[in-house]
């Protein structure tokens, strides 16, 4: 193809949520494209469907309806086992609430995405240095209760990064921290993006996070409300 | 996804539950223990059966009457003549010994020590179908059976708990059934078994049984007639020959079924060998329903364990975890609760097993309790198929579940 490569391009996606009687649209028709390398932030007042949208980028659920593409690829024509690898291989993900394993050293949750990639000969070495990278590398065998919130979030970081996947989906990754702590795990986040040009999808209330990305979208009740094209 | 670290991630996850995880074996472990317990007792008391059988050896036939297998009504008693026509060298050539048995119960006592046993009414040739050699004094002799005396020749084992000893007896007056009877001698230590004890067998003489103990209708009638074959090899044969003397003494027309039956030792090994069968079944299955039980702790546990850790299914889905990765996870927990519980069982199984054959022991009934390997194997490989077949559904259920659902589950 021509055109600039997209890592990501989705077409009328809609997302229904059926609630006893009552249908709950969650997405209506969401289209936008995202370009390698690309930092994207959305934005949206509660409820706008962000995370059911993450949620679909993610090839955690599945839409009701629309296409989606991630690297040139089907998706929807993907069975359950090709979607765990693609999560396993393409995506990485960090949440609001860290989702670390409560009783496995961060170390050990680092591991993780490597040990279902099949990695078994580096996989502790890769562990480690992913975990120097944000800066953990004292703290390896540290549980996540041993560890504050923002080291437990460069944790997740650690572990969305270790396998070099080519997206990062961070749904309010700083949600949950103190603002210096939250600037700390941005700049984590856009030195990953400028060094091995990792393409990044940030869901975020904060302006200020915002304010990095290269293009905004906003959402409201499950539609695209309008884009903002920065610098 | 690496075995050894996926063993060592459910340690650490039946770790953290500790009390649970306990609980949860202690059901296997119940299980498996009374499997192999009953297993092994259940089978050391066939071996018991069986060896106790083997010890007729295969020279002797055992002739008593009736037929199990064809419809006869009102069968003949054996006759003392039966046993006479039997040893009848022109008759019945392959015969070497026929000894008559009238056996009953009765009581038998020295001074104010006395118990019920069973009295066995015998002729000479008895000694001779049976081995019996004596540890002093002489066996029962014909001039004796004639005479109707009063005599008794005690096992070493019944005279030791009589009498208080069982050499130096010979002259002693024991009473039977109120009458006294004079001691003559005592037979060689045999050891015996659970069932059938030889060295507490009491033999007076047959005509003095007759009188003495309750038997028959007829006057003649006896419980049952040994034979002994010179060769063992013959035993076919002799068993025609009795076949042929019986129908005749006992006028059966040709075509009608014989009112007798003639067992040798492969029948009495049959028969017990249904028997155990029956026994090791039974209690087997009692085993496998305890196993039973402690499986579905296992499921319960599992099934509780994938509902408190949904939001780590969902967590680990979405770092690249399939379907077949969360299904071992769990199954490599309920397997190992299950496989931990089996060894434990089959330790405290072992143990059970040892304490009965002591106890058995100790009551007079000697019972040699192995383990052995085939109940080991069973046990573990049944523990681990409770694990797998109790622990599929809810690993199925914990594998199946829709990543973001999971992720979101509180
Ligand atoms: N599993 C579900 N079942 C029913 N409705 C759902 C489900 N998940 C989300 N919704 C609905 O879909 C809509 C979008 O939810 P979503 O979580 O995407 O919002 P959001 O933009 O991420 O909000 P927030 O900023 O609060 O995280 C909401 O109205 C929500 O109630
Ligand atoms: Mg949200």
């Amino acid at each position: 193809m021509a055109e600039k490569e997209n890592v990501i391009r989705i077409e009328n996606l809609a997302k229904v949520y059926q609630m006893g009687e009552i249908q709950v649209h969650a997405l209506r028709g969401v289209s936008f494209s995202v370009d390698r390398g690309e930092v994207l932030a959305i934005m949206g007042p509660s409820g706008s469907g962000k995370s059911t949208l993450m949620n679909m980028i993610g090839c955690l659920d599945i839409p009701s309806s629309g296409d989606y593409f991630l690297e040139g690829e089907l998706v929807s024509s993907l069975n359950d086992d090709q979607l765990a690898l693609v999560r396993n291989r393409k995506i990485g993900f960090v949440f609001q609430k860290f989702n670390l394993l409560a009783r496995a050293t961060a170390l050990a949750n680092v591991e993780l995405p490597l040990r279902y990639a099949g990695i078994n000969g580096d996989r502790k070495a890769r562990a480690q240095k992913a975990l120097e990278s944000v800066g953990l590398g004292d703290r390896i065998y540290h549980q996540p209760n041993e560890l504050s919130g923002g080291q437990q979030q460069r944790v997740a970081i650690a572990r969305a990064l270790v396998n070099e996947p080519a997206i990062i989906l961070a749904d309010e990754p700083t949600g949950n921290l103190d603002s210096k702590s939250g600037e700390e795990i941005m700049k984590l986040l856009l030195d990953l993006n400028k060094t091995q040009g990792t393409t990044l999808l940030i869901v975020t209330h904060d302006p200020e996070v915002a304010a990095v990305a290269e293009r905004i979208i906003h959402l409201r009740d499950g539609s695209i409300e309008g884009q903002e094209v920065r610098s | 996804m690496n075995i050894l670290l996926n063993l060592k991630e459910a340690l650490q996850s039946l770790n953290a539950n500790k009390l649970r995880s306990l609980l949860t074996i202690l059901g296997i472990v119940i299980g498996v223990a009374s499997v192999i317990a009953l297993l092994s007792i259940g089978e050391s008391a066939g071996d018991s059966i069986t060896g106790e059988i083997e010890s007729i050896g295969t020279n002797v036939i055992y002739i008593l009457s009736g037929n199990d297998s064809d419809d006869v009504t009102n069968p003949k008693d054996l006759t003392l003549q039966d046993a006479e026509a039997l040893a009848n060298s022109r008759r019945a050539p392959e015969v070497a010994y026929v000894a008559p048995v009238i056996s009953g119960g009765s009581e038998i006592s020295y001074g104010a020590e006395g118990r019920e046993t069973s009295i066995s009414g015998v002729t000479p040739d008895y000694q001779f179908v049976q081995n019996i050699t004596m540890a002093e004094g002489d066996f029962i002799s014909e001039a004796q059976v004639e005479g109707r005396s009063a005599v008794v020749v005690l096992g070493p084992e019944i005279a030791q708990n009589l009498l208080g000893r069982s050499s130096g007896i010979i002259g002693s007056a024991v009473r039977i059934g109120g009458y006294p009877f004079r001691v003559i001698g005592v037979t060689e230590a045999k050891g015996g078994s659970a069932f059938n004890n030889p060295d507490n067998n009491v033999f007076i003489p047959i005509s003095t049984a007759q009188t003495r103990l309750p038997h028959g209708d007829s006057p003649n009638a006896v419980q049952f007639i040994l034979v002994s074959v010179a060769q063992a090899e013959d035993a076919d044969q002799a068993i025609q020959q009795i076949t042929d003397v019986l129908r005749s003494t006992h006028r059966i027309p040709p075509r009608s079924p014989n009112d007798f039956s003639i067992l040798n030792q492969q029948d009495f090994l049959a028969v017990a060998a249904s028997i155990t069968n029956v026994l090791t079944i039974f209690l087997g299955g009692i085993g496998a329903i305890s196993l039973l039980v402690g499986g579905i702790g296992i499921m319960n546990i599992m099934l509780v364990s994938v509902t408190e850790r949904t939001r780590e299914i969902g967590l680990r889905k979405a770092l690249g975890a399939r379907k077949k990765d969360i299904l071992l996870q769990f199954l490599t927990e309920s397997v190992l609760l299950s496989m931990i519980g089996g060894l434990l069982g089959i330790a405290l199984g072992w143990a059970i097993a040892l304490v009965v054959s002591q106890i058995a022991t100790r009551s007079g009934t000697p019972l040699e309790i192995t383990v052995t390997a085939n109940s080991v194997l069973l046990a573990t490989l049944f523990s681990a198929a409770v694990g797998i077949f109790f622990g599929y559904y809810p690993a199925n259920r914990a594998a199946s579940l829709a990543p973001v659902e999971a992720l979101r589950y509180e």
